[in-house]
């Protein structure tokens, strides 16, 4: 098999090494001829808590699922006790004794938390019995749980207790967990390292798979560092700085993004005046009078944990769903709150909405199709031709298109490839660069790097910096705190569908933010610390 | 017999074949999977237990027929949809058009005999029960089945880990899948056994209800079925009066010409089509209720990635 060549193993570790409880060999995963893992060796020690390093697209995901028996290997040993076994099955997994708790989670929003607990113990158990016993292991390991509740009803860090709780009914030895603190608040975060570190003194080993260093630092005892499918390093993640585990990582050293200056003071661009908008469907989240300005040269980072009206809010400020009042949204000083989203593109706003595929590209059209979709009517002299006709300038577009890709670097097969066939990073360079193509005065984004690796990370937030700088008003919906103190100049907190006050960057601490995204307000006294 | 008996009685076996139909096809929705081809597999079982029972001479064995050739001819459908992830709506209505078809072809000679009814299973006691008696415990047994099972799957769903796993492929095939449920095979059981009592519906249609063979004897109620089950937001029991208010609408056109009511008879079949019309859009107003019992991942296909 073309994957596999024998890489010599990073780890060191020599064969027939019996004390790991799970040793990795060579586990190569091909998809088609790419290889998503290639040559992995890894080993995880009893009782330790093993770090996964890498960005995405590294092979973790895929390394995790060969492991947990929902992906089969192309080729490679897995090695549990120092047994060759192989796991066909998610449920081969766990009697083997391997936990895992998914990054998007494997809940059924429809049922309780009970029932979804239930559903992977093994059969034979009442449901009360696992409610009971669900109860008594959440207290154990300090993850309160009601067994009752429905899990649509739930925040996103008590999901996740369901999910380590799910794990740990199975007294399982090793606990995988991917990305386990990308949806938390920083408090949420700390209990969970509690949790894992009580796991860790009862013997169990934990494969802790992030991308935050700091994290790893902080719990892991060894690390081993993927990068395009293959070990780049292992090592104490204790005796390293983060530069360096950021250079395994990603291979170069990344570029800084130069944070745009808070001395220039535009007018104000985009202005929302106490909007409240009733949710739309029972898992949505209302808006609950929300004041917002975003002046020229500014960048308001909007920070929050998922799911407390950040969508919502998006799609109010674009016009995907308008409100009913049209003050409730000023842009460029005109009300436009109950315009829809192609009257606000007229008026200069650019919006970049989360979900790539399927929301901001159709996947299966050309990127220049794609170009088109977007604006058509903002920039209908330039790329349509006929008057009321509309027919497409193929010419032109194709130009701007090449022109949007040279300016933000995407990496793309032939001149014109299909919008899904890009990367994660390079899609999401080409969709920011097509609006910042059209230099809008107000830019809103949702999630501008959710998904990306930190090479395109950085690029677009040096193109939305730069944007902020040339004059326009910026914000930015993110839920990644080092996004936010990159490229913020004033930053705000939602929760629950209320918007906190705007405080200028350098005033604001992480803590300070965690206790905002929690709902804390007005502990603001003495504990505003200076620059981060 | 005083008239309302008489009435409620036909209601009966009206609703009867609705409530067996529609009862299916909420399991197989419930799973996740979206099968349009109720009339279809509702027609072949009339057509197949009508024939067994012409051969044999025993309902029952009649019963059994319509039953079998229902859950055999849905899983031409799971094949299809499950195993070469063929479109659900489009084999559905394909399922729907070949089994009127070859029902019609299998029909053919026996168009015109006079059938076997299937009689009642008298339920001693219970029975001299006034008025309530004679209604429900001195009927035939595909109506205390379609009762049954009302009750068995509103306990499957909803007090079984079977049925739980059921509801948790319906919610999320990709997590229920990674919890190592086997979704495919659950979705075939769950369209077999929606197959199976199209078929048991279909067996009451030329056993029970006009003990004979017309072509497009379902006439219809497949449709119905399948917009019950939207009337009753996947629910068993709400199922059960939505069934018998169906089956009363659409029998009120023969008692109201019976009583010589002046309304013409287009305006009264064409009354359980307007009824599920505005039930639908009633419905799809309370979008809360929609949304939390709707199987999220209803007719959508389930590839492994593997």
């Amino acid at each position: 098999m073309a994957g596999k060549r024998g890489r010599v193993s990073a780890v060191g570790a020599s064969e027939g090494r019996g004390s790991a409880l799970l040793a990795v060999r060579s586990l190569t995963k091909l998809f088609g001829s790419f290889a998503a893992c290639n040559g992995i060796d890894l080993e995880i020690q009893p009782g330790e808590i093993h770090a996964l390093l890498g960005e995405n697209g590294a092979g973790k995901s895929t390394l995790v699922k060969m492991l947990f028996g929902v992906l089969a290997p192309t080729s490679g040993d897995i090695l549990w006790k120092g047994e060759a076994v192989r796991i066909p099955s998610p449920g081969a997994a766990r009697r083997l004794g391997i936990g895992m708790v998914f990054q998007h989670f494997s809940l059924f929003e429809a049922l309780t938390v009970a029932e979804n607990i239930a559903l992977s113990l093994s059969p034979g158990i009442s449901l009360s019995k696992v409610a009971e016993e669900a109860s008594r292991l959440s207290h154990l390991y300090g993850l309160p749980l009601d067994p009752k509740a429905h899990v649509a009803d739930l925040s996103v860090g008590e999901r996740q207790r369901i999910e380590i709780v799910r794990a740990l009914l199975q007294n399982p030895e090793l606990i995988i967990l991917d990305e386990p603190t990308s949806v938390l608040t920083p408090q949420e975060a700390d209990r969970l390292f509690e949790t894992l570190a009580k796991l860790k003194a009862e013997g169990r080993s934990v494969l802790y798979i992030s991308h935050r260093l700091e994290e790893v630092q902080r719990i892991c005892d060894r690390a081993t560092v993927l990068r395009h499918g293959k070990v780049t390093g292992a090592c104490d993640p204790r005796q390293e700085t983060p530069a360096s585990l950021a250079r395994m990582m990603v291979g170069s050293d990344v570029a800084s993004v130069t944070a745009a200056g808070t001395n220039t003071k535009g007018e104000v661009l985009l202005e929302a005046r106490h909007l409240s908008v009733p949710a739309r469907t029972p898992f949505a989240v209302t808006l609950k009078n929300v004041c917002l300005k975003v002046r020229g040269g500014e960048v308001l980072a909007i920070a929050g944990v998922a799911g407390n009206g950040q969508g919502e809010l998006f799609d109010t400020l674009s016009g995907e769903y308008p409100a009913s009042d049209a003050s409730a949204v000023f842009i460029r000083g005109k009300a436009a709150g109950n315009l829809g989203i192609t009257a606000r593109r007229l008026m200069g706003a650019g919006f970049v909405p989360e979900e790539r595929h399927g929301h901001a590209a159709v996947p299966a059209l050309p990127l220049s199709d794609n170009l088109v979709l977007a604006r058509s009517q903002s920039d209908r002299k330039t790329f349509l031709a006929g008057g009321l006709l509309g027919i497409i300038r193929q010419a032109v577009v194709r130009i701007a298109s090449k022109r949007i890709s040279e300016t933000m670097d995407v990496r793309k097969s032939g001149e014109n490839p299909a919008a899904g066939s890009l990367s994660g990073g390079n899609l999401q360079k080409y969709i920011v660069g097509r609006e910042l193509d059209r230099q809008p005065a107000v830019l809103i984004v949702n999630q501008p790097t959710w998904g990306v690796d930190a090479g395109a990370a950085s690029r677009i937030r040096q193109a939305l910096v730069d944007l902020a700088k040339s004059g326009s008003a910026v914000l930015v919906i993110s839920q990644d705190l080092d996004e936010i103190f990159e490229v913020a100049t004033e930053i705000a907190v939602v929760n629950e569908g209320r918007l906190s006050d705007a405080y200028p960057a350098h005033e604001l601490t992480r803590e300070k933010i965690g206790l905002l995204m929690g709902g804390m307000y007005g502990k603001t006294d003495g504990e505003v610390a200076h620059a981060h | 017999m005083g008239i309302i008996e008489a009435i409620l009685l036909t209601v009966i076996t009206a609703a009867t074949p609705l409530v067996l139909a529609s009862l299916g096809e909420l399991v197989t929705e419930r799973s996740g999977v979206l099968n349009l081809g109720v009339e279809g597999m509702m027609v072949m079982g009339a057509v197949l237990a009508f024939a067994a029972t012409q051969a044999t001479g025993s309902p029952y064995i009649g019963i059994l027929a319509g039953i079998a050739c229902g859950a055999l001819f849905s899983l031409l459908f799971g094949f299809l949809t499950l195993t070469l992830v063929a479109n659900q709506v489009a084999t559905g209505l394909a399922l729907t058009i070949l089994g009127l078809g070859v029902s019609g072809q299998i029909g053919e000679p026996y168009v015109g005999m006079s059938g076997i009814k299937l009689q009642p299973i008298v339920i001693p006691l219970l029975a001299d029960i006034p008025f309530l008696g004679p209604l429900l415990f001195k009927q035939d047994l595909i109506f205390y089945l379609s009762i049954a099972l009302v009750f068995g799957v509103n306990w499957f769903l909803f007090k079984s880990r079977a049925g739980l796993k059921l509801r948790a492929i319906g919610d999320s095939h990709g997590s229920a899948h990674a919890l190592g449920i086997h979704v495919i095979r659950t979705r075939y059981l769950a369209v077999m056994f929606g197959g199976a009592c199209a078929g048991l519906a279909g067996a009451q249609l030329s056993l029970v209800y006009t003990p004979q063979w017309v072509e497009n004897m379902s006439a219809g109620r497949g449709w119905i079925a399948l917009a019950l089950v939207v009337f009753a937001s996947w629910r068993p029991w709400r199922l059960l009066a939505g069934g018998y208010l169906f089956g009363a609408v659409s029998i009120s056109q023969l008692h109201a010409q019976a009583l010589g009511i002046g309304i013409p008879s287009q305006f009264l079949s064409a009354l359980p089509y307007a009824a599920t019309v505005i039930v639908l859009i009633l419905i799809s107003h309370n979008r809360r209720m929609t949304l939390i019992n709707t199987p999220a991942s209803l007719g959508k296909p389930f590839v492994p990635d593997r």
